[in-house]
C-alpha cells in the first residue's frame, strides 16, 4: 500500500496538503465520543468515514480536520463520490481528502475529479498509476468542484476564440 | 442529427485507447475478471452463454446512414453478418471476441459511435420516440434534450458506481411512445400556464422482478434547471439506494421504501443548493445542439401526392403496408415509413448485414440519410415524400423487410432469451417463431388489430412483457421451459403493470393458449375495442376462465 | 451421472470444456469425464488453476449422459451451450457468413 498526493504529479486544483509525517484517523464514533475534547486541541486531526457514513455527518466539523478519509469497501460501492463532492462543494473541505480500501487505477481519475486528492494504493507505483490515470482523460461534460472547465465550456471558448480570428 | 466536434470526438477516443490498455492488462493477467468486469461493462461488453456480447450504443434511435453501414461492417468483419436491435433502441452483437473489441470500438468511434454506458451500474442509453421531430403532436423535440442528457450522463465521475443500473427515457407529447413510466426516470415534455416549456419529472419506473409504475415527483420543472434536478436525483439515488441485495437496489424500490413524497423532497432539498451552478447547461449550449436537429430541407408539396393515392387503390399489398407502417407526417407530402423486423417465422429485431446495408441506402436516398430504431425492436425512415414511399416498400419487400404488421400481433417484440443469454430461464425467440406463424394471415391480424405481444426469456424483463397487452414471461420449472401469461399490460400514457392469468404453461401448448386469448377478446369485444380496451373493460377474469376450463 | 468442466475461453468468450490432457476443448466430446469424486476433485483443482492462469473465465462442473451422439449435457442451457443456439436463422447466418 503506497499513499500517493495528487500533487505529487500534478499542479492540483485542490487544497495543497500541508501535513507532516502521520494524522492517525479517528473513526466517527470516536470523534463523536471525544469531539469537545478534540475540538479544543491544535493537533492535526484526521477521520475515516465507512461508506454508509455520508457528509452531512459532519457538516460542522470539516474545518478540524486535516485529513478525511473515505472507505471504498469494494471498488463498487461509489457512495464515497457523493461524499467526496459534498465535502469539497457543499461543506468547503479545504484538507486532503484519501480514498483508501479497494482504490484501484482505473477509478482514479473519477475519484480525482469529486474531490480526492491522495490515494491509498497497491504496489510501489502508485505515483506512476495516479500520472498515468490522470493523463488519460483530457475532456469530461460534467461539472465538479476542481472547477475544470467542462467540454460545454471548452467548446464556447473555443469559438469565441475562432470568431476574434 | 447531432454531429460530434473535435472534444466529442476525443472523449471518444480516448476511451477507446483506455479501454484497449484495460483489454491488455486483462489479457496479460494484470487485471482480474472481478476487477476488469465493471470496466468491460462500461463499454458495453457482456460475457454470455457461447460468447462476448458487444450492446452498441444508438442515442436515443438516430443512426445516419453512415452509421448503419459501418453496423452491417462491423457485422460481417466481427461477428456472424447480423445484429440485434433492442426494446431499448440499442444493437447486439453476439459473437465478438474480447481481443477484438477495442478494434470495433475504433471503428464505432471513426462513425461517432460508441457502446459506452450501455451496460454496468451507471446511467445508460437515453431512449426517446422514435418519430421525434417529425411528429404532429409534439411539444418540443425531445431529441434536443436526449443528446443534453447523454453528455452529462457520459463518464459522470460521480455516478459510474451507482447500487444499480439506471435507465432514463423522454417523451415529447402528451402520447407516450417512449414508455417513460416503466423507467427509472421519464421526463415528459409539458407547457406551463405560460407557455413555458419544461418537464413533468417522473421517478421510480421500472420492470423485472418487482415491475412499478414510476411517480411524478415534479409536474413542472422548467428546461434550464433539467442537469441539476437530474443530479440532484442521482446524488439522493447514489447515496441512499440499497446496496445489500442486488434485486432491491434500483431506485424505484427506494421511492416505494421511503415514499414518493419523502423522495421529493429529498431530491428538492439536494436541488436547492445545485440548481443554477454550472452544472446546468448555459443557453449557448442548448441552442448549439438543438441546431443539429433542425428539420431537413423538405420539398415544399401541398397535399397528398397523387401518384401515391394511385398505388394504393392500385395494389393491396401496397396498401396494407401503407396503413400498417405509414404514419403521418407533420411536413404536408411526407411521411414516416415503419420497417418491420418481424418477418414471419424469424427471431423479432433481428437484421442481416446486407439488410443494414439496404435500409441505410434507402435512407440515404429518400430519407435524408436518418434512420430511427424503435424500442418495439423495429427501424424507421422518418422523413419519406409519399411520392417515393411505393419505391421503399417495393425495395424493402425484395429484402425480407416488408413485413406490413407494425402494432399488430405478429409485431412482436422478443428479448434474445435462453439461445443466447446467460440470464434466461427459457427460449423466447423459439416461442416468437411459432406465434407468429400461427398468426401469419393478414386478414386475421388486421381482425385482431392493435395488440402488443411480448416475450420475456427471465424475470429481467429486457422482453418488456409487463407492459404487453399479452406477455409471455420464461420460467424454469424443474428444468423444463414453461411459460407465464399476463394480460392487460401497457407502456404507453396508461401504463400499467399486466396481471398473471394464471399457472405457467408447457412451451408446446403456449401457441393455443394465446389463440384461446385471442379468441375469447375476439368473442367479447365491442364494436371498435382493441384487445386492450376490452381487457380493461371485462378485466382479467373471462380470459382466464376460459383459458383454463378450457385445459 | 458423469460431469465434465467447462468455461468460456477469455480471449474469445468461446465455451470450451476440459480435456484429460488439461486443455480447453471446443468440442464437448473431448471433455474428459469425471466418474467419481477423485477425478472431480482432480479436474476441479486444473480448471481453477486455468481460471487464474487467464485461460478461461469462471469454471463450472456440469451434469452430462451418454447419448447415441456421444456426451450430452442433462440441463437444457447446457446443450444451447454446446451445440449453438437452437433457431435456424443463426445457423443459416453464421454458416454462410464466418
Amino acid at each position: 500500500m503506497t499513499l500517493v498526493r495528487d500533487q505529487e504529479v500534478i499542479d492540483s486544483p485542490w487544497p495543497s496538503s500541508e501535513i507532516d509525517g502521520d494524522v492517525p484517523l479517528l473513526t466517527l464514533d470516536e470523534w463523536s465520543a471525544r469531539r469537545d475534547e478534540l475540538r479544543r486541541t491544535n493537533a492535526p486531526l484526521g477521520l475515516r468515514l465507512a461508506s454508509d457514513q455520508g457528509a452531512d455527518l459532519i457538516a460542522d466539523d470539516v474545518q478540524r480536520f486535516a485529513v478525511i478519509a473515505l472507505d471504498f469497501p469494494t471498488f463498487k460501492d461509489g457512495r464515497a463520490y457523493s461524499t467526496a463532492r459534498l465535502l469539497r462543494e457543499r461543506y468547503g473541505f479545504r484538507g486532503e481528502l484519501r480514498a483508501i480500501g479497494n482504490v484501484l487505477r482505473d477509478q482514479l481519475s473519477s475519484m480525482h475529479r469529486c474531490g480526492f486528492s491522495a490515494f491509498e494504493v497497491d504496489g510501489d507505483d502508485a505515483a506512476d498509476k495516479l500520472r498515468k490515470a490522470l493523463a488519460e482523460i483530457g475532456a469530461w461534460y460534467q461539472w465538479t468542484g476542481d472547477r475544470r472547465p467542462t467540454v460545454a465550456h471548452l467548446r464556447h471558448a473555443r469559438r469565441a476564440e475562432r470568431a476574434r480570428g | 442529427m447531432y454531429q460530434y466536434d473535435e472534444i466529442d470526438q476525443s472523449v471518444v477516443d480516448q476511451r477507446v485507447a483506455q479501454f484497449r490498455g484495460q483489454v491488455q492488462r486483462r489479457l496479460s493477467g494484470e487485471l482480474s475478471e472481478d476487477e476488469f468486469k465493471p470496466l468491460r461493462l462500461m463499454n458495453g461488453l457482456y460475457l454470455q452463454l457461447h460468447a462476448y456480447m458487444l450492446r452498441v450504443a444508438i442515442p436515443y434511435g438516430t443512426l445516419s446512414s453512415a452509421q448503419l453501414h459501418k453496423l452491417a461492417d462491423i457485422a460481417r468483419r466481427y461477428d456472424r453478418g447480423y445484429g440485434h436491435f433492442t426494446t431499448r433502441q440499442n444493437l447486439q452483437y453476439n459473437w465478438p471476441k474480447l481481443e477484438d473489441t477495442p478494434d470495433i470500438l475504433a471503428e464505432l468511434a471513426s462513425v461517432e459511435m460508441h457502446a459506452i454506458q450501455t451496460s454496468g451500474n451507471c446511467i445508460r442509453n437515453v431512449t426517446t420516440e422514435q418519430f421525434a421531430g417529425v411528429a404532429a403532436d409534439e411539444i418540443d423535440d425531445p431529441r434536443v434534450y436526449a443528446e443534453i442528457v447523454r453528455q452529462w450522463s457520459t463518464f459522470h465521475p460521480e455516478f459510474s458506481f451507482l447500487p444499480r443500473k439506471f435507465k432514463i427515457a423522454l417523451t415529447g407529447a402528451p402520447t407516450d411512445r417512449a414508455a417513460v413510466r416503466v423507467h427509472d426516470i421519464g421526463l415528459v415534455l409539458r407547457y406551463d400556464d405560460t407557455g413555458n416549456v419544461g418537464f413533468e419529472v417522473i421517478v421510480g419506473g421500472g420492470q423485472g422482478r418487482t415491475p412499478m409504475i414510476g411517480k411524478t415527483i415534479r409536474a413542472f420543472l422548467p428546461k434550464p434547471y433539467l442537469l441539476s434536478y437530474l443530479e440532484a436525483i442521482m446524488r439522493v439515488y447514489n447515496q441512499y439506494g440499497r446496496r445489500d441485495n442486488m434485486y432491491k437496489a434500483r431506485i424505484k424500490i427506494l421511492v416505494h421504501e421511503v415514499g414518493a413524497e419523502a423522495f421529493a423532497r429529498d431530491v428538492e432539498a439536494e436541488w436547492e443548493h445545485i440548481r443554477a451552478t454550472a452544472t446546468d447547461l448555459p443557453a449557448a449550449e442548448e441552442a448549439r445542439i438543438r441546431a443539429f436537429f433542425a428539420a431537413p430541407p423538405y420539398r415544399q408539396v401541398a397535399g397528398t401526392d397523387p401518384g401515391f393515392a394511385a398505388k394504393r387503390l392500385k395494389d393491396r399489398a401496397f396498401a396494407l403496408w401503407v396503413r400498417t407502417n405509414v404514419h403521418a407526417h407533420r411536413q404536408p407530402g411526407y411521411a414516416i415509413a415503419n420497417i418491420s423486423l418481424k418477418p414471419e417465422g424469424l427471431p423479432p429485431g433481428d437484421a442481416t448485414a446486407d439488410q443494414m446495408d439496404v435500409i441505410a441506402g434507402l435512407a440515404e436516398r429518400y430519407s435524408f440519410g436518418e434512420i430511427r430504431v424503435t424500442h418495439e425492436q423495429n427501424l424507421v425512415l422518418p422523413h419519406v415524400a409519399q411520392a417515393d414511399l411505393y419505391a421503399v416498400w417495393q425495395a424493402l419487400r425484395e429484402h425480407g423487410l416488408g413485413a406490413a404488421n407494425i402494432g399488430l400481433i405478429s409485431d412482436i417484440i422478443a428479448c434474445p432469451g435462453l439461445d443466447y443469454c446467460a440470464l434466461a430461464n427459457a427460449r423466447s425467440i423459439p416461442v416468437a417463431q411459432q406465434l407468429s406463424r400461427r398468426f401469419s394471415d393478414l386478414d386475421r391480424q388486421h381482425d385482431l388489430g392493435e395488440l402488443r405481444l411480448k416475450i420475456a426469456g427471465c424475470i429481467t424483463a429486457c422482453g418488456h412483457h409487463h407492459v404487453g397487452h399479452i406477455g409471455i414471461l420464461g420460467v424454469d420449472r424443474k428444468g423444463e421451459e414453461y411459460y407465464q401469461i399476463t394480460l392487460g399490460g401497457a407502456a404507453d400514457e396508461q401504463a400499467a403493470v399486466g396481471e398473471i392469468v394464471g399457472p405457467a404453461i408447457a412451451r408446446d401448448e403456449l401457441t393455443d393458449a394465446v389463440e384461446n386469448i385471442v379468441t375469447t377478446y375476439v368473442d367479447l369485444r365491442d364494436t371498435g375495442e382493441r384487445f386492450i380496451d376490452t381487457y380493461r373493460r371485462l378485466g382479467r377474469d373471462p380470459f382466464k376462465e376460459r383459458l383454463y376450463d378450457a385445459r | 451421472m458423469q460431469q465434465v468442466f467447462t468455461a468460456n475461453r477469455l480471449t474469445d468468450g468461446r465455451v470450451v470444456y476440459l480435456t484429460a490432457a488439461g486443455d480447453w476443448s471446443e468440442d464437448i466430446a473431448e471433455g474428459f469425464l469425471c466418474a467419481n469424486e477423485d477425478e472431480l476433485s482432480d479436474y476441479q483443482r486444473r480448471a481453477e488453476l486455468a481460471a487464474v492462469a487467464d485461460e478461461i473465465v469462471e469454471p463450472y462442473a456440469i451434469d452430462v449422459q451418454h447419448g447415441p451422439d456421444g456426451a450430452r449435457p442433462v440441463r437444457y442451457r447446457e446443450v444451447i451451450r454446446a451445440f449453438g443456439p437452437s433457431i435456424d436463422y443463426a445457423v443459416a447466418v453464421s454458416a454462410g457468413a464466418s
